[in-house]
This record gives C-alpha cells, sequence and structure tokens, in this order.
C-alpha cells in the first residue's frame, strides 16, 4: 500500500496546503517573474512556506512546480530547465516533509500550459503531453509521492497531462478543474461532466480548486458529488477574491471563512480539503481547528 | 448544410441572418461562401462585415457574457468572423468605408492571456478601426516602440492576473513621462480589472468586454476629432 492509500485509510478529511505564487509575492516574488526560479535561486523561501504549512496542520504539500511546463517557463527564457527547476521543487519539500513529525505527502503540482490545443490553438495532444512528460520525469526524480495536475480547464489537457506522467512514473495522479465560468469551466466543462470523464482515466483523486470565491467552489464540489464519483474529491478554494487595495493586491477570505467553508465542504464529503491563491498557513490552521470539532 | 440551403435562391437579408447563423456556429466555409454571395450581388464590403459578421459577432458575444457559450465556442465563431474578414479587407481598404483610427492593443508583461485581447482587437477592426495587435507579455519599452512606429489614437491594454494589472500603471506612468500621455487614449480591459481601478492608474476608461470596448474607442475618437 503506498502512503497515500495509507492515509485515505483513515476517517478524517485530509487537510492540503494553501497557496504558494500568493505568498510568494508577499516574500518578494515580483509581478510576472516565475515562482520555479527560487527554487534554485532562493530556496530557502520555498522551504519556509512548505515548513509553515505542515506546521499549521497540512498532510499533503504540494511543489513549487505550477507553471514548470516549458511552455510558461519559455516566456522566462528557463525552458531548458524543466527537469531541474522540477526535480529542485520536489526535493525542497520532500525535505520538509520528511523532516515532519507526522506523515506528510508531497504532491507535484502540474498546472495548464496556457497553450489551447488544437483545433482551437496551436497545441497538439502529443507536444502537450511530451510537455508534461519533461515536468514529471523531474518531480519523480526529486521524489514526489504522487502528481497534482491542478487548475485545468480543459478536458484534453488533463488527459494529456496523463497521459504524459504515465510515460514516466506510476505514482498516484490527482486531478483538479477550475470552474470559474458561470459554474463551469472557462472552456464549458462543468462539475459533472468533469466526473464522468475523469474518473475513467487513470488518476486516484478528482476535484475542484481556484476559480472565484469559496462559495463557487462549493456548488462545484457538491456538483461533483452529487454525480456519485467512484473517487475521493478534493476542494482546494481560493481565500476570497482578489481585490487592489491601495495598490496591493489583497483577498478578501478571512480564516473564519476559509474555516467555515472546510465544514461546509467536508459535511458535504469532500475527502481532502486545502485552500488555493490568497491562502496562508493562518488559514490552514484555522481550517485544522475547524476539522476537529 | 451548404448542400440543403441555395442561398444564390435565397433574398440578401436572408443570407445576412443566415451568416449571423453560422458565425454563431464557427462554420468557416459556410460564412464565406454567404460573404462571397452577398459581395457579388454588389454589396457594399462595409455593409456586409457591420451587418452580417459584426452582426453575428455581437450576438456571440451577448451569449458569452450571459454564459451560454464558453470560450470554445467564441473561438470557433471569431475563426469564421475571420475567414470573412480576410476577404472583405482589401476592398474595405480600398472602399470609402469610413475609418476610425488606429489601435495599438496587447497584454502586459507578464500576462500571457490573449482571448479576449484578441476578440476586442477583431471587434475594432470590424468597427473600422486600424488595428496593430502587439501579442502578449509587453512590457513598457514593447508598448513605446509600436506606439512610436504606429503613431495610434488608442493604446490598449489587457491583463487577467491581479498580480500583473498592476503593471499597467506602470505603462502610463512611463507615458506620462515620455510627455506623450495627452496624446493617447488608454483604455483598459481584463477580468480583475473595473473601472475604480482605470480611474486609479489614470487610464480613460475600463472597458468590460469587446462590445463597450468598441463603443468607448468611437465615443472618444468623436470627442478627439470635435477638440
Amino acid at each position: 500500500m503506498n502512503a497515500l492509500d495509507q492515509l485515505l485509510k483513515s476517517n478524517q478529511p485530509i487537510l492540503l496546503d494553501g497557496a504558494m505564487g500568493t505568498l510568494l509575492m508577499s516574500a518578494g516574488l515580483e509581478h510576472g517573474d516565475p515562482p520555479e526560479e527560487w527554487n534554485l535561486t532562493k530556496p530557502e523561501k520555498i522551504k519556509e512556506i512548505h515548513r509553515a504549512y505542515i506546521q499549521a496542520g497540512s498532510q499533503i504539500i504540494l511543489t513549487n512546480s505550477f507553471g514548470g511546463n516549458r511552455y510558461r517557463l519559455a516566456l522566462h527564457h528557463l525552458e531548458d530547465q524543466v527537469f531541474e527547476l522540477n526535480k529542485a521543487a520536489a526535493e525542497i519539500a520532500r525535505q520538509e516533509a520528511d523532516a515532519a513529525e507526522g506523515t506528510v505527502l508531497v504532491a507535484g503540482s502540474i498546472g495548464p500550459t496556457g497553450q489551447l490545443l488544437i483545433p482551437l490553438g496551436e497545441m497538439s495532444f502529443e507536444e502537450a503531453q511530451e510537455a508534461f512528460t519533461a515536468q514529471a520525469s523531474g518531480l519523480a526524480a526529486g521524489g514526489v509521492d504522487l502528481f497534482w495536475i491542478e487548475t485545468m480547464s480543459a478536458l484534453e489537457e488533463v488527459k494529456a497531462a496523463i497521459a504524459g506522467i504515465r510515460q514516466v512514473s506510476e505514482l498516484p495522479i490527482s486531478a483538479t478543474m477550475s470552474f470559474d465560468t458561470h459554474g463551469h469551466t472557462m472552456m464549458g466543462v462543468d462539475p459533472v461532466r468533469a466526473v464522468t470523464e475523469l474518473q475513467q482515466e487513470d488518476i486516484s483523486l478528482l476535484g475542484a480548486n481556484c476559480g472565484t470565491g469559496s462559495d463557487e467552489l462549493i456548488k462545484a464540489v457538491q456538483a461533483m458529488l452529487g454525480a456519485n464519483p467512484d473517487l475521493p474529491i478534493i476542494a482546494k478554494a481560493n481565500a476570497g477574491i482578489p481585490q487592489i487595495v491601495d495598490g496591493e493586491v489583497v483577498y478578501n477570505g478571512t480564516p473564519e471563512v476559509m474555516a467555515d467553508y472546510a465544514r461546509a465542504v467536508t459535511d458535504l464529503g469532500v475527502k481532502l480539503v486545502g485552500g488555493c491563491c490568497g491562502s496562508s498557513p493562518e488559514h490552514i490552521r484555522a481550517m485544522a481547528e475547524a476539522l476537529k470539532t | 448544410m451548404a448542400d440543403d440551403i441555395n442561398i444564390k435562391e435565397m433574398e440578401s437579408d436572408e443570407i445576412i441572418e443566415l451568416m449571423k447563423e453560422d458565425l454563431y456556429d464557427g462554420f468557416v466555409d459556410e460564412v464565406v461562401e454567404e460573404v462571397e454571395e452577398l459581395l457579388a450581388r454588389d454589396w457594399e464590403a462595409y455593409d456586409v462585415l457591420t451587418k452580417g459578421l459584426v452582426g453575428g459577432m455581437d450576438i456571440v458575444g451577448v451569449d458569452f457574457r450571459d454564459g451560454i457559450l464558453f470560450v470554445p465556442e467564441v473561438l470557433m465563431a471569431a475563426k469564421a468572423m475571420k475567414a470573412g474578414m480576410a476577404i472583405l479587407r482589401p476592398l474595405l481598404a480600398e472602399s470609402n468605408a469610413p475609418k476610425q483610427g488606429t489601435v495599438v492593443i496587447g497584454t502586459v508583461k507578464g500576462d500571457i492571456h490573449d482571448i479576449g485581447k484578441n476578440l476586442v482587437a477583431m471587434m475594432l477592426e470590424g468597427a473600422g478601426f486600424t488595428v496593430v495587435n502587439i501579442g502578449i507579455n509587453n512590457d513598457v519599452n514593447s508598448y513605446l516602440e509600436a506606439i512610436r512606429e504606429h503613431d495610434p489614437d488608442i493604446l490598449g491594454m489587457s491583463a487577467l492576473l491581479t498580480t500583473t494589472m498592476p503593471y499597467m500603471r506602470t505603462v502610463i506612468d512611463t507615458l506620462k513621462e515620455e510627455g506623450i500621455r495627452d496624446k493617447l487614449i488608454v483604455l483598459v480591459g481584463g477580468a480583475p480589472l473595473n473601472d475604480a481601478f482605470a480611474e486609479d492608474i489614470e487610464a480613460d476608461a475600463y472597458c468590460r468586454d469587446a462590445a463597450v470596448a468598441v463603443e468607448t474607442a468611437k465615443k472618444f475618437m468623436k470627442i478627439k476629432q470635435e477638440a
């Protein structure tokens, strides 16, 4: 039995982590710069974040590799370092997870390429798959326990990611989509369709992340659970929505709001819960408290 | 589809309605046929553009706003419109179709999102503007170069991330430093933006979608011309 299965066996909901990107911005990452670069240039900042989430109660931490595919990295002329950046991301998280007291799993975060697949755009399924294989190689080499495909809008892209991962690893795969457009993903996929199509794929976990605020995400996971999925469901909501206050980006979701949301989704039957953009160790701590009661 | 319907036997007004439907459905070949048929009937390119293509795309825009259509459908409709415009463009250039002005439009530095921006570019062109689309991930120098080269009336900036939209302020501040802010109408757009933000960064207006962008651009051009 692998580490993930062990964790899933318990009756308790599993606590994920919170945001990485938005926290890095607070730590000095410039607008528009790639978070993944800090895996090589400022790994101690990444370690601090992982450590803070673990101390707040996170049982699964996500690697700082969300934009670590060659398409996103190319914007910053880093496309030749896909392997190194992803490996470093996984190693950093691995170190913190291994140093923790309890069981903490490392999930390799894989976000969208930002490209549209043919016929809407120019990227072929094979090209997407190759990009994800390259990323998965690095993450596997760095020691992840599972892969975490997230914030996806297109079903085909999720499938390309799954296929890409399977070229180099048999580790468990999770997939979450972002339902941010009238209850659908930007590409028009609704939560029920996400369940029916993706649970046929070689994945172990399924759910919703990001999007707009926690209220919308609760509706999305409710719809997913209503489709009687075969797989454990994930909810990883933003801490409110971002607003510009005095020139700074501020998320309006408080720890209390996130605690309420954590209770609400786990009561509905969500098995894994966490926060996305705008959430911090403080939010996760509040959620951990809420889940204890 | 086109086999069942013989557009040559249809009234021109009916062809326009069919063109709007075919555009909505993303049927590129059909839209091209309908454009060519109307041109063969000596329709003005400008009328085919505005009544058929722009008219069809306006409906797409409304349904997209209302959550009936999503990005894939909008992109397929845009392909059909693009195909129609490719035929009309040379005819429009040599015609007396009203020319609105020149627009330079691009997504800001660090941001790769361009679907909305490309739709705005297409609709502005449909409205008679000359549009220079400088793509994504544009830093200040990129905007300045395009401004120097094309001498536009309007600068359009787009951002989809709250983390990249502050860069618009940087661009506008630089325009002021260069002494060219007053020569330009600056319009901004993107999902996380709003009127308050546009006012704060001293843009001329926030435009929430392509239709609003076109109306706003025309309005500002009118004010400029009357000044």
